[in-house]
């Protein structure tokens, strides 16, 4: 881990250096003093790890740079550790043509949301949760998502799809003001890992305020039989689907004092979530993540594993990899990609993933993958 | 007769006391349900705008040891705030609060960091409240906060000796070279005097104002400033003019206490700037402030001239003057918070203006025509080489 190796690395700076200020003080009195300079800075090595009784592995790997506290996921209504796989598959019906209508229910509302522990964000949601539920249907169906407005500012769901310009979520194309509902129809496709966020303007607050969300198209199998297989293990249901351990992850931020600056990022809105709660990975199934940047005001975001490599399809739109074999990949603002990794050959234990901007991964966006054999 | 009248001449002294009461107790009792109607039936909901409450935070200390940061913080919110994270360097960092909990308004808490800071470089606190307002706190330069030992009590004892109390003692030890001087000489001398605590009047009432500004907003600073400058002004005038206007040695008492207020609060500044690493201690920074306040000594000198005080009397005045810049130090590096040094250095302000009046009102006194005696060259002269020399050598220690 980096910051293990770090720490090693701090320690045994100061070690030389106490060793160093010591064999100083044998000798001149003016070395001695600045010895003494040297043993006050020598004395302070992660004191809070130090006290007390030993913490679990995986939060020693944060020292002490880790936010204090719990998040009271009951009162947000919503567990970062259920979100990852929490998909909203609507409801389906067959159209008079033969084709499958899946239509989804959303409701834009305002709600107060602790994104980390004992800070309180007044957020607009989509559904009471940020980010707002993961939508999720196959290529070639056709799709009506019902919007309902009951925020306190207009509001309206812009998909990052292909779709007719009426159906956009932009002012004056179903972009609605408090109270009212609008329908979007349109084609599922092209299959990828997509996002819909609120285009009501100004822009940056509306998004940055919570309204935004992931949105994948599966590819359908049968349109695809150069790459059968691909597919059907990406179309959730399938046998194929089940053998891959799957995760949504929206990359988000929170200005929480209104300065264009983010004070907490994270993935899945809760700062450390994925830290002090490591996600559980088999060793032997497959991982496939659905990446979402929605990051306001910080021009880009990165996602970096630690320990392993993985296969990388920007946007999802490809069934080959877009980039192969890497440990980072980087994301503007609404840019968006699956990874694909496994822990085959690894040996158990804790794997640490997060941004490489240093400063989003110590303002909250880390998480580890708990690799074990088998599930408890 | 009488036996009447008493009762009724009781009565008549009961009534009044038993209406005084009375009219002490119906304002405190409508005043009592004021407060209750407000806080029960709640009038003023319609004010409530749906705002967070305004959350406000001062921080008056900061410690860096062995075992990380520790800052002292203040609140100043319309209701009690509660810090839900601390940032150190654009990081989260685990943090104890001491007390724990919400801090209610004017309350202090402890705020203890186990981070790991670099000795000489710049660190930033950022608190971050439950509503996500943040307050930030710069560590300009990150040095060890000077623990209660003897060796440091010795360092800033001679630090104190050479910024307060060697040059005054310098000062007064011209004083037989200043026996001599004839009528244009105390003229000259005692403007002299009059231009250099002019100019720490000023100096003093500038730097309180500072300090005062970066005190928590509830102990209203300036305003401070002003009363406790006015206070000790109008206490020690009339302290001084108790037994008639003050000349001769009770003068020159009176100018070392106001001097001595005055490096008080110099101390407290200069200890905590070193404490919180905000000036590096360099021989020329100690030797201009030395040089600075060698003036002081032939201030104090000045209104004794015409005497010959037994040598403790000049011992005595040199560490009522200079001793307290010691003790500023020691406070200052221990125990610092900004409201503090700005209300030493407003009383020392305050000490400082009522000798100036004292010792104006000597010259008026000394000549038949008064005003004249103010406005006479050697007096004219004296005021600016009073205010131009503290000016001057100023320069050396304003960083």
């Amino acid at each position: 881990m980096r910051e293990m190796k770090s720490l090693l690395e701090r320690k045994l700076d100061r070690r030389l250096l106490l060793a160093g200020g010591l064999a100083a003080a044998g000798g001149t009195a003016v070395a001695a003093s600045g010895a003494r300079g040297q043993t006050s800075q020598a004395g302070h090595e992660m004191p809070a790890a130090a006290a007390g009784e030993k913490p679990p592995a995986h939060l020693s790997a944060h020292g002490s740079m880790i936010t204090v506290g719990e998040v009271d996921d009951a009162r947000n209504g919503f567990d970062p550790s259920k979100l990852l796989s929490d998909w909203d598959t609507g409801t389906i019906s067959t159209l008079p043509d033969g084709r499958t209508l899946r239509t989804f229910e959303v409701t834009a509302e305002d709600k107060e949301i602790e994104i980390a522990p004992g800070i309180m964000f007044p957020a607009w949601t989509y559904n009471g949760r940020v980010p707002g539920p993961s939508l999720r249907a196959t290529e070639g169906e056709r799709l009506k998502i019902v919007f309902r407005n009951q925020g306190s500012h207009p509001h309206s769901m812009h998909f990052h799809g292909i779709h007719a310009a009426r159906m956009d979520g932009i002012p004056g194309a179903g972009l609605i003001g408090p109270g009212e509902e609008f329908v979007y129809e349109f084609d599922a496709r092209p299959f990828g890992c997509h996002l819909y966020h609120c285009h009501a303007l100004p822009l940056k607050r509306h998004i940055h305020k919570g309204m935004y969300g992931a949105f994948v198209i599966d590819p359908d199998p049968a349109r695809r039989p150069e790459y059968e297989a691909v597919a059907r293990s990406r179309l959730l249901g399938t046998p194929e689907n089940a053998g891959w351990q799957e995760f949504v992850m929206v990359m988000n931020a929170f200005d929480t004092n209104f300065d264009n600056e983010n004070e907490v990022y994270a993935v899945n809105t809760v700062a450390h979530a994925y830290a002090k709660k490591p996600i559980r990975v088999l060793k032997d199934k497959p991982v496939r993540i659905y990446l979402v940047n929605i990051v306001e005001f910080d021009p880009i975001n990165s996602f970096h594993l630690h320990g392993n490599f993985f296969d990388y399809y920007n946007q999802g739109t490809t069934l080959t990899p877009t980039l192969k074999t890497v440990d980072l990949i980087t994301q503007c603002q609404a840019e968006r990609g699956i990874l694909e990794f496994h822990f085959r050959e690894h040996e158990p234990g804790l794997y640490m993933f997060h941004p490489h901007q240093s400063e989003f991964t110590e303002l909250g966006w880390s998480g580890m993958f708990d690799v074990v054999e088998a599930v408890s | 007769m009488t036996d009447l009248s008493q009762p009724s001449a009781d009565t008549r002294a009961d009534r009044p006391r038993w209406a005084y009461l009375f009219w002490i107790a119906l304002p405190l009792a409508i005043l009592g349900l004021a407060i209750a109607w407000l806080t029960s039936a709640d009038p003023l909901a319609s004010f409530r705008n749906g705002a967070p409450p305004i959350e406000n935070l001062t921080f008056e200390r900061t410690i860096l040891g062995t075992d990380g940061i520790r800052v002292l913080v203040r609140a100043g919110g319309s209701e009690p705030m509660t810090i839900a994270q601390v940032q150190v360097d654009d990081a989260y960092w685990q943090y104890t609060q001491d007390p724990p909990g919400p801090i209610t308004r004017g309350a202090t808490a402890w705020i203890s960091l186990p981070y790991p800071w670099v000795l000489g470089e710049a660190h930033t606190i950022n608190v971050v409240t439950s509503t996500g307002t943040t307050f930030g706190h710069e560590i300009a330069v990150a040095v060890p906060t000077p623990t209660r030992d003897s060796l440091s009590f010795a360092a800033q004892a001679v630090l104190g000796a050479f910024v307060g109390i060697l040059p005054v003692a310098i000062g007064l030890m011209f004083y037989p070279a200043l026996r001599g001087v004839g009528r244009n000489g105390m003229d000259f001398l005692l403007s002299l005097t009059v231009g250099l605590l002019a100019f720490l009047f000023v100096d003093a009432l500038q730097d309180a104002f500072e300090l005062a500004g970066e005190a928590a907003a509830l102990f209203q600073g300036p305003t401070m400033v002003v009363l406790a400058t006015a206070a000790s002004f109008l206490l020690l005038m009339a302290a001084g003019r108790r037994s008639g206007t003050p000349t001769g040695l009770a003068l020159a008492t009176f100018i070392a206490l106001g001097i001595g207020l005055h490096n008080l609060g110099e101390g407290l500044a200069i200890g905590a700037a070193f404490a919180s690493g905000a000036a590096g201690l360099g021989t020329f920074l100690v030797l201009g402030f030395t040089l600075h306040n060698i003036t002081e000594g032939i201030g104090i000198a000045a209104p004794i001239l015409k005497q010959r005080p037994p040598l403790r009397t000049f011992a005595a005045l040199t560490l009522l003057a200079g001793g307290p810049a010691v003790i500023g130090l020691w406070i200052g590096s221990l125990a610092y918070a900004p409201q503090w040094s700005a209300l030493a250095l407003a009383v020392g302000a305050g000490a400082i203006l009522q000798v100036i009046v004292e010792l104006v009102s000597m010259q008026l006194r000394q000549r038949a025509d008064s005003t004249r005696a103010l406005f006479a060259p050697a007096a004219i002269t004296g005021l600016a080489a009073g205010v131009g020399f503290m000016y001057l050598t100023a320069m050396l220690v304003k960083i």
